[in-house]
């Protein structure tokens, strides 16, 4: 089920910048294509103040004496964006009951999957129990970059990565990724999605504006490729990502007061080596031998495809 | 008029919290801090304070949402013990350094290793270089007395530092005591409205925290950040006047009991200085000249001011509830014999490490520590320098 709310590409594409240019991300970072568009769906004349773990956005855009952010904006540390923000939010509450504040203000937090899905889980989730107006956005790139590509919790299985390496005795990562999306809908608040960059950015402004415009907690989870971890050309970050949503190995669903919607079925699921041969952390999985290895990476996807269009269609 | 009550620590604290209604409150129970939540959680349940309460799931959670709250423009504070604060470490650090002028008030139980739940100043102590302001009571009064103070240096434009209010475990937080407390209104006119320069919310201009900040800048700001801590002594100073004008209660950077002509001087920190005063009482009609200091500010470390008060003092015991594993004394041995040396002190100093996880420290043992400070002033130093009060053999 496709997103009806209304798009006007032009004119949300014409709004006036909310991250700046001018920060130090990488050529075909998808953590800062993730921020911008995000930002987007900021209404215009709305307030916000912009959370964010430690990672390599923090650093990138955030370098004393230089801001990147046009709205407030507050780093703490690596595992505590939620609760950090959380602070923020009901400072809003207190000063707005004392009248000190009278514009509207909204809440989100940026982190890459090390401070979402592993350090920072904790934090997270008490902060999105706790019921707070926020959004958590996950900029989920698979992996810690910012320490130079070690594994986390969300690098897919036989990822070659820093602290996974492929080697004689080694196929990269043992494990396959972790649920965080099924995580935070367990937590049952009102608004949970998954998406990353296709086409005109429709279905990440949609999912982002319904996070930010939804009462209360909020999570989105933003396949973000990174071009220097994934090892593929800058220039082929979208084409990534599309062959991610066209391979289901990333769906793009929402969880809406509990219910399950799954927003794009391809016509035609394309193999999923589609999608790895694109990456350089994958190679190994290309080398004669060792197809079964793609043979469970792809058992997997389908495995967690079904699960998933099980959950939409109950 | 001044009320009098009867009350414990923990309550005297909630109850200057009542007074001060702060704007949000993050905590997470740990013995023997737990009624400050507890207490706060009944005020705002019964619409006694307008403290917005976050029930967070962590001592971390609890700092970094007390970091966010006072830096959107928030008064906030937190309470702590323990391993509570140890978990708040990290974040410590970054709330000095952010200059957020959060309040914690510190319930003192020792860190674990053995697990136990009694008095140490192993918490605060560890946390001593996290820059944080740092203030102890050594009974229920000064407990209350400093929390109604804490934000007026905190939140100093010449300090915007974040501050520790601590008070010893169960011996001070759970034990009923007579109190004097301060009304209301005067209590409310004398903290003031916080008003802070910059801040999240600010309408009218958006602020940036929490920079990744290369060589260039860093240790400009870290220098930044002394100075706020060397001013902050002058403003606790300029602080207490202004208390004594409506509590009738004195406080300077530390205590003196008896200290002007005394030749024997215990220093030291917390309840168990109020045992050492009653052992000077009992010295002193013996014709003995003992004497106290006793250190309420402990960041910043009054050094100089401390030296010039035992500068007549021929021997001094150290007292540290705090085993610092330096293998060379406590933490507040360390520092004042450092102190003492740039003062050029002659006297005879002793380091003494006492009421470790709620080891009781009775009259008798301040009794013989000044018998033997008698001896020492003669003889010297036999005995190690750094030496255990009370323990087992």
């Amino acid at each position: 089920m496709e997103n009806k709310t209304a798009f006007n590409f032009k004119e949300i594409q014409s709004r006036p910048e909310r991250l700046a240019p001018g920060h130090r991300m990488c050529a075909g970072c998808g953590g800062t294509i993730a921020v911008r568009n995000v930002l987007k769906a900021l209404h215009p004349g709305d307030k916000a103040v912009i959370g964010n773990a430690t990672g390599c956005l923090e650093v990138s855009s955030f370098t004393y004496p230089y801001t990147s952010y046009e709205d407030s904006y507050i780093h703490s540390a690596f595992e505590n964006a939620g609760a950090t923000l959380s602070g923020v939010e009901t400072a809003y509450i207190a000063l707005k009951k004392k009248g000190k504040i009278k514009d509207n203000y909204k809440f989100i937090t940026f982190g890459g999957d090390g401070g979402t899905y592993d350090i920072g889980l904790q934090s997270l989730s008490g902060a999105m129990e706790r019921g707070h107006d926020m959004v958590y956005v996950c900029y989920d790139n698979g992996a810690y970059m910012n320490t130079g590509i070690q594994r986390s919790s969300a690098t897919p299985m036989f990822a070659d990565t820093t602290t996974t390496p492929a080697g004689s005795v080694s196929n990269g990562k043992p494990q396959s990724r972790k649920d965080l999306v099924a995580i935070m809908a367990a937590h049952h608040i009102p608004y949970t999605a998954q998406t990353t960059f296709i086409g005109n950015m429709k279905d990440l402004y949609v999912k982002a504006e319904k996070a930010i415009y939804t009462q209360g907690p909020a999570f989105l989870n933003i396949m973000a490729p990174c071009p220097r971890g994934w090892r593929f050309d800058a220039a082929d970050t979208v084409d990534i990502c599309k062959l991610a949503v066209e391979t289901c190995y990333w769906p793009m669903y929402e969880v809406v007061d509990g219910k399950w919607i799954l927003n794009y079925e391809p016509k035609k699921k394309l193999p999923v080596e589609d999608f790895l041969i694109k990456q350089g952390r994958f190679k190994h999985l290309f080398k004669t031998g060792n197809e079964y290895l793609i043979e469970q990476f792809q058992a997997e996807v389908d495995r967690r495809w079904e699960e998933l269009k099980n959950k939409c269609n109950a | 008029m001044a009320i009098k009550e009867r009350m414990s620590g923990n309550e005297a604290v909630a109850f200057a919290i009542k007074q001060v209604n702060p704007d949000v409150m993050p905590a997470f129970p740990i013995t023997p801090s737990t009624e400050l939540p507890q207490f706060v959680s009944n005020y705002v349940a019964n619409g006694k304070i307008d403290t917005e309460f976050i029930p967070v799931e962590s001592e971390h959670s609890s700092m970094s949402a007390a970091m966010g709250a006072s830096a959107a423009g928030a008064r906030a504070l937190t309470a702590t013990s323990s391993c509570g604060l140890a978990l708040m470490w990290e974040m410590l650090y970054v709330a000095a350094s952010s200059r957020l002028p959060i309040a914690l008030a510190l319930v003192n139980r020792g860190l674990t290793g053995p697990l136990n739940i009694n008095c140490e100043h192993s918490d605060s102590m560890g946390a001593r270089d996290s820059g944080w302001l740092q203030v102890y009571a050594e009974n229920n009064q000064e407990a209350y007395d400093n929390f109604i103070m804490a934000y007026r240096v905190a939140e100093h434009k010449d300090v915007r530092l974040p501050i520790m209010t601590c008070m010893d475990g169960f011996i001070t937080s759970h034990a009923v005591e007579n109190i004097t407390l301060i009304e209301d209104d005067l209590v409310k006119k004398f903290v003031g409205e916080y008003e802070p320069e910059h801040y999240l919310l600010n309408e009218e201009e958006p602020m940036a925290v929490g920079p990744y900040a290369v060589s260039n800048y860093c240790m400009e700001a870290k220098r930044a950040q002394a100075q706020g801590m060397m001013n902050a002594k002058q403003v606790f100073l300029d602080v207490a006047k202004e208390f004594e004008q409506i509590s009738g209660r004195k406080y300077g950077l530390f205590e003196e009991y008896k200290l002007d002509d005394a030749e024997y001087a215990v220093v030291g920190i917390g309840s168990a200085m109020g045992t050492a005063k009653d052992a000077i009482d009992a010295l002193r009609a013996k014709g003995i000249k003992a004497g106290l200091l006793k250190v309420r500010v402990f960041r910043p470390f009054p050094g100089e001011e401390m030296a010039a008060a035992l500068a007549g003092c021929k021997a001094i015991a150290i007292m540290d509830r705090c085993e610092s594993y330096s293998g060379n004394g406590g933490p507040l041995g360390a520092e004042l014999t450092s102190a003492l040396y740039r003062a050029k002190s002659k006297a005879e100093i002793i380091n003494v490490v006492y009421g470790l996880s709620g080891r009781d420290v009775k009259v008798e043992d301040f009794e013989n520590l000044y018998g033997e400070l008698a001896d020492i002033a003669v003889n010297g130093v036999k005995d190690t320098q750094y030496r255990y009060l009370g323990l087992r053999e």
